[in-house]
């Protein structure tokens, strides 16, 4: 196992080195330069050309982009153009933010999702199949900035409006007057900001580990061990969470590692509707600021993230699963 | 899934229930009734007062003959697209100095409806020489599966709608989707009215604006899913064929790709690239194909130990002639639902796009930018960001429910 782990772990080398070309590429080919953002009647030309000497841009291109990736690879990220400061101060802000986010999202998709799968395969044809078929199929079509939106006008602005004895916060991590609340307060103000961002995140893609979870509930339902154990007495809830459950698990596991990307995705869009301090938002700003220190360390990070993650499914995969031997 | 209470049968095509399809669902594909067996023996021909009521009124001679289902489903939009013409006859008449656009719409609308009646009067033709043979070819048994199923026949129904909407967007808006009139008088009016689903803030018509979206939704949907199809398919099949170096480069760019947030790649590129509307949909397409490559390959890989590949290599065949001729064509079916699904998460991804001002630029409506316009005023008008999210939702559903269809009458192994 500790081989397999290395193996995976030296060849993401490549795939994130590939991934940091790219990024470099795509940015330094694309007309204009960080320097655009200072073009302004009052900023002489001498001075643009002084700014492009000092952030090295100036030099060819090849010399940019060895010495940007050697730094980077150093662990220097550079400096944040538009916020003038480093890149990493940046980060060390905003991914814990996005973490909370997404993290909380992560552990309620599967939760959820394999729940109501579970409990729509063991129920099949029932109405609860039938409805909850129908209602996560409309979410999972759903695009997300719709679907927060629509959440903010419900349960925030027109939540106000009907006098509901609840309405959540539909911006930002903690309320104005955060600073001087008890403790207690301080926490359940974290969790209301939490809702609406972490539930548009869960409804949309729990449908979608809902659906996989019941198709694959449903083959192990079918096979011969399951007719054996319901054949020999056993309780059909033994049947279910024993045999049936931890089988059909297994291949949802290899979800975890083919949802981050979306998840990531979806950040930006829940991360700039309700002014969520975090990355996606990082991101976004920057690459309309053409921050590109910024940008490349951002989108480098949740490619990180995303290859660590396949790789966590994978070995996930392989502990719960004996007969899946790697080395 | 919905539809699985049809799997019981399926094992047994012959006991299956007559099919029942929902009226005005297949209006625009007269094309597909080729692999039509219907359920119950027709009779031999077709008596002539049938072909006669039907040269008059598409659908009326199946009616006469008792097929009111049939007749239906071709008499229903006939009759729907006649109204059209004549509810907009003004505006045909006006049409004769206009655009292009103009010009497809009345040949979309006078096209569909020959088309209807065209198919009308063939299916009496040709049922006595049909009813004899009943097809077992894959796509035979796909169509006939896909047929029991009736959410996926609704999807669609809702899609062919769509298109036809998109394509007669200049005949069926109600008012001009640019148009700005006194805005103090016509902004933000509720829905209800002359303006069924209200204004925005400029007082320009939702209904008309999401009429004329469409266009922009679905052509970039369809077109976006073409390039990343050819690509992806292309790609997979040489991976799995050619193995090797050729596998493992492939492999790896496809992983590089699939590691990155795609949102984060589109918004760099159509930001700093100042993306025109062909740029966007180049792009959308170029940065979907890894999942059917993954899919392509995994099919060839097993398809390649097959004998009827060794056979063509013993044969001397070159290797494209075996990849385009012999591979390609026996892996298409998971590309077909892949592309399926995939036209409906690419109208997502324009939507977001322009969600976040880097689609197409107004005061061209799209779908997303009319989200994004409505979530400034959401709680004193609603109405501007509810409904074309309603209908980027109800898109989306019909391609996933056609595309959940296709898996289940394409895929044999689900043939449980």
């Amino acid at each position: 196992m500790g081989a397999f782990i290395l193996r995976r772990l030296l060849g993401a080398i490549p795939l994130l080195l590939g991934i940091a070309t790219i990024i470099f590429f795509i940015l330094n080919l694309a007309p204009g330069d960080p320097t655009t953002f200072y073009y302004n009647p009052n900023v002489p030309p001498e001075i643009i050309e002084q700014l492009r000497r000092n952030l090295g841009l100036d030099q060819p291109l090849y010399i940019q982009y060895w010495k940007w990736l050697t730094s980077f690879f150093q662990g220097d990220f550079g400096h944040s153009l538009a916020q003038s400061r480093p890149v990493a101060d940046v980060v060390f802000e905003a991914l814990p933010n996005t973490l909370m986010l997404t993290g909380t999202a992560l552990v309620l998709v599967f939760v959820i999702g394999m729940f109501i799968g579970v409990l729509q395969a063991v129920r099949q044809y029932s109405i609860f199949d039938s409805t909850s078929s129908v209602v996560s199929l409309f979410f999972y079509s759903m695009p997300s900035f719709w679907l927060a939106l629509m959440l903010v006008l419900i349960f925030s602005l027109k939540a106000h409006v009907w006098g509901w004895p609840f309405a959540l916060p539909a911006t930002g991590i903690t309320s104005v007057d955060y600073e001087f609340m008890s403790a207690g307060d301080k926490i359940m103000d974290r969790i209301t900001h939490l809702i609406l961002p972490v539930g548009t995140l869960t409804l949309a893609l729990a449908a979608g580990v809902a659906r996989y979870m019941r198709g694959q509930m449903l083959e192990v339902i079918r096979q011969d061990y399951i007719r054996t154990a319901r054949a020999k007495g056993l309780p059909e809830r033994t049947v279910i969470t024993k045999h049936a459950l931890r089988n059909s698990m297994l291949p949802v596991i290899t979800l975890l590692g083919l949802y981050l990307p979306f998840l990531f995705s979806g950040t930006i869009f829940i991360e700039v509707i309700f002014a969520w301090p975090g990355m996606g938002r990082v991101i976004y700003d920057a690459i309309f600021q053409r921050d590109y220190p910024l940008v490349m360390a951002t989108s480098f990070i949740f490619a990180v993230i995303v290859v660590l993650g396949n790789l966590l499914a994978d070995v996930l995969y392989a502990v719960a699963d004996p007969r899946i031997r790697y080395d | 899934m919905v539809h699985d209470s049809r799997r019981d049968n399926i094992a047994d095509p012959e006991s299956a229930p007559p099919v029942t399809v929902p009226t005005g669902t297949e209006a625009g594909v007269p094309g597909d009734h080729s692999t039509v067996s219907s359920s119950e023996p027709l009779a031999a021909s077709a008596p002539t007062y049938a072909l006669l009521l039907s040269a008059l009124l598409p659908g009326g001679g199946h009616a006469a003959m008792g097929e009111w289902i049939r007749g239906l489903v071709v008499l229903l939009p006939w009759g729907v697209l006649l109204g059209l013409a004549y509810w907009a006859w003004e505006r045909i008449i006006a049409l004769d100095s206009a655009s292009l656009d103009d010009y497809l719409a009345i040949a979309t609308l006078f096209g569909t409806m020959l088309m209807l009646w065209s198919w009308a009067l063939w299916d009496l033709a040709v049922r006595g020489r049909r009813a004899a043979s009943r097809r077992d070819s894959q796509w035979a048994i796909a169509a006939r599966q896909f047929k029991r199923n009736r959410l996926a026949l609704v999807g669609l129904g809702v899609i062919v709608v769509l298109y036809l909407v998109a394509l007669l967007a200049p005949l069926i808006a109600p008012h001009d989707p640019i148009a700005q009139e006194n805005i103090a008088a016509t902004g933000f009016l509720p829905p209800g009215g002359t303006n069924l689903l209200g204004t925005d803030r400029f007082g320009r018509d939702v209904l008309s604006r999401i009429i004329y979206g469409s266009r922009i939704s679905l052509s970039i949907g369809f077109i976006a899913t073409a390039i990343s199809i050819t690509i992806g398919t292309l790609l997979g099949a040489a991976a799995g064929y050619f193995s090797g170096k050729v596998d493992t480069l492939i492999m790896r760019f496809t992983d590089m790709v699939l590691a990155f947030p795609r949102l984060v790649l589109l918004i760099m590129i159509v930001a700093l690239f100042d993306a025109s509307i062909t740029v966007i949909i180049i792009v959308l397409g170029l940065t979907q194909w890894p999942g059917t490559t993954r899919i392509v390959r995994g099919d060839v890989l097993s398809l390649r130990e097959r004998e009827f590949i060794h056979a063509a290599q013993a044969l001397g065949m070159s290797r494209a002639r075996i990849m385009m001729r012999h591979l390609i064509p026996n892996v298409l079916a998971p590309v077909i639902v892949a592309a399926t699904l995939g036209i409906g998460n690419t109208i997502v991804m324009e939507a977001g796009l322009s969600f976040l001002g880097l689609g197409v630029q107004p005061p061209t409506p799209t779908w997303g930018s009319m989200v994004a316009e409505g979530r400034d005023n959401l709680l004193g008008a609603w109405w501007v960001a509810t409904f074309p999210g309603l209908t980027i939702v109800m898109v989306v559903l019909a391609f996933n429910l056609v595309g959940d269809g296709l898996r289940d009458a394409l895929d044999p192994r689900l043939r449980t």
